[in-house]
């Protein structure tokens, strides 16, 4: 059996369909994406900053990307997902902040089923394939933090047709690990 | 620095640039080779589209010259120094590394990942104390060969280093590889290649592991027993089902790389490197005129036999 295919508008304007989406299923995002790892969740949610950007019913990306600086904009090289785990104990601020949808890759932990059960979707990205998905960003609308180095500011890029991302947590309380498919 | 150093330095900083260039942007032919027999042979669907994905990316990775993964990784250099070579030249190989990892950062570019341990301060060009990591091994050779080896932490993370008793010997060994690929998971972008160091000291173990990483996969161990243990270990680390990123599937490692060290008589240590899909490997020969190739086929042996 094929796995179904999904078209997601980010942020989610309607959260039931997130509903649609089952673990295992293909998704494809269209909108804006929101590029956060361990010292951008740090800052947010241990030293309490005001995120510098909305996160009401945001996408967020584990990644971070390679740029280059050209006539003082920045130009996307490639970028790819980090490995989500490290971000796993943040997971019900980013939550309560608005999150809706989670890029990255390797998991968010044991407590993500049943964290975001009814709120929110993981999917994952295939790791490392940066050149790929960096066909799929149109552009860098922003970059927030920048202080906090390349790899770790909140870029806030604009994807088309970005995947494929494989459900790996729904909003059902199931993940799909290889432990149950192995 | 005298006129002659700084040309040296000038053209090692240059050979590091193009291998680094060849090194992001290109897998090596036998890791394309295993990819692709790969998702021939990979029975999971949801596998066989992650494996295409991988393809796609290098072939445009390769195409566009850009980094075939976002994470440049840390850069770590296996410099052969050949008879031509003195190793009082030491100095100025590390310079012209150096030199060319900062230049290679701007040029190629790369991420910017090189950080202080403590203060996270970035460097901002790939460099630090004691960065890129470069051991001089010796060699049979004329040439300075450098092999440059970018790696990621994905899969540097899910690495991990023990010391057995001498008593759990093999199977020792085999359950510690075997818990350490289960522990990573998906973790390290698998499919992964396993870097397996058996013996010496602890950080003999250690590089022995990553001395195995830039090995091509297609090369087995000179010593049969070795080699045999490479095949088993692979179709059992095969066995475990964690797959493509782990989601499950047949392909889960390309090859398991062992290299082994006499050790004492009280102990065991084994070192497990990790590397991801992304195996990236070059090597820069750089002849005393200062003229250098780059190539992909090469790989440092550790030792004068
Ligand atoms: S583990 Fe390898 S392929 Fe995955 S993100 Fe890190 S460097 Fe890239």
């Amino acid at each position: 059996m094929s796995p179904s295919e999904h078209r997601l508008t980010v942020p989610v304007r309607d959260p039931d369909r997130l509903l649609e989406l089952k673990v295992g299923d293909v998704v494809y995002l269209n909108g804006t994406l929101i590029t956060a790892r361990d010292k951008a969740h740090q800052r947010m949610f241990d030293e309490g900053r005001e995120p510098p950007v909305d996160l009401d019913r945001a996408a967020i990306f584990h990644a971070g990307p390679v740029v280059r600086k050209r006539d003082g904009d920045y130009e996307l090289v490639v970028v790819g997902p980090t490995t989500s785990t490290r971000m796993a104990k943040y997971l019900e601020d980013v939550l309560e902040a608005g999150v809706r949808v989670i890029v990255g890759k390797g998991g968010m932990g044991p407590e993500a089923p049943k964290l975001m059960k009814g709120r929110a979707v993981y999917l994952t990205a295939p790791g490392g394939c940066a050149a790929l998905l960096s066909e799929r960003v149109e552009r860098i609308r922003d970059v927030c933090w920048r202080d906090l180095g390349v790899p770790e500011a909140m870029w806030i890029l604009e994807v088309r047709e970005f995947g494929p991302l494989i459900v790996t947590v729904d909003a059902h309380g199931n993940e799909l690990s290889w432990k149950e498919t192995g | 620095m005298s006129e002659s150093e700084e040309e040296l330095v000038e053209s090692i900083a240059e050979a590091t640039v193009e291998a680094l260039r060849v090194a992001e942007t290109r897998l090596p032919e036998d890791v394309m080779e295993s990819l692709e027999r790969a998702r021939e042979e990979e029975s999971n669907e949801r596998a066989r589209m992650i494996l295409d994905a991988i393809l796609e990316n290098v072939r445009i990775a390769r195409e566009k010259e850009v980094p075939m993964c976002q994470d440049t990784g840390l850069i770590t250099v296996i410099a052969e120094v050949g008879r031509r070579f003195p190793v009082r030249l030491a100095e100025t190989i590390q310079k012209g590394i150096k030199r060319g990892v900062q230049r290679a950062t701007e040029e190629i570019p790369l991420r910017p990942n090189v950080v202080h341990p403590i203060t996270r301060e970035n460097t901002g060009d790939n460099t630090g104390r004691r960065a890129p990591v470069i051991r001089f091994v010796p060699t049979k050779g004329e040439e300075l060969r450098l092999h440059f080896m970018p790696k990621g932490f994905g899969s540097e993370n899910s690495s991990a280093v023990t010391r057995l008793l001498p008593t759990e010997g093999l199977s020792g060994i085999w359950d510690f590889v075997l818990d350490t690929v289960k522990r990573a998971g998906g973790m390290p972008c698998p499919p992964i290649v396993l870097g397996v160091g058996v013996g010496g000291t602890i950080e003999e173990a250690a590089f022995l592991a990553k001395l195995a990483l830039f090995r091509p996969l297609n090369v087995r161990n000179p010593d049969p027993a070795l080699a045999d243990l490479e095949e088993r270990l692979l179709d059992a680390v095969n066995e475990l089902g964690i797959g493509p990123m782990g989601l499950g599937g047949d392909t889960t490692a390309l090859a398991v790389n062992i290299e082994m060290a006499y050790t004492h008589t009280a102990g065991l240590p084994v070192a497990v490197n990790i590397q991801c899909w992304a195996n990236r490997r070059a090597t820069a020969i750089i002849y005393p005129d200062g003229f250098y190739e780059i190539v992909q086929d090469d790989y440092p042996r550790g030792e004068v036999e």
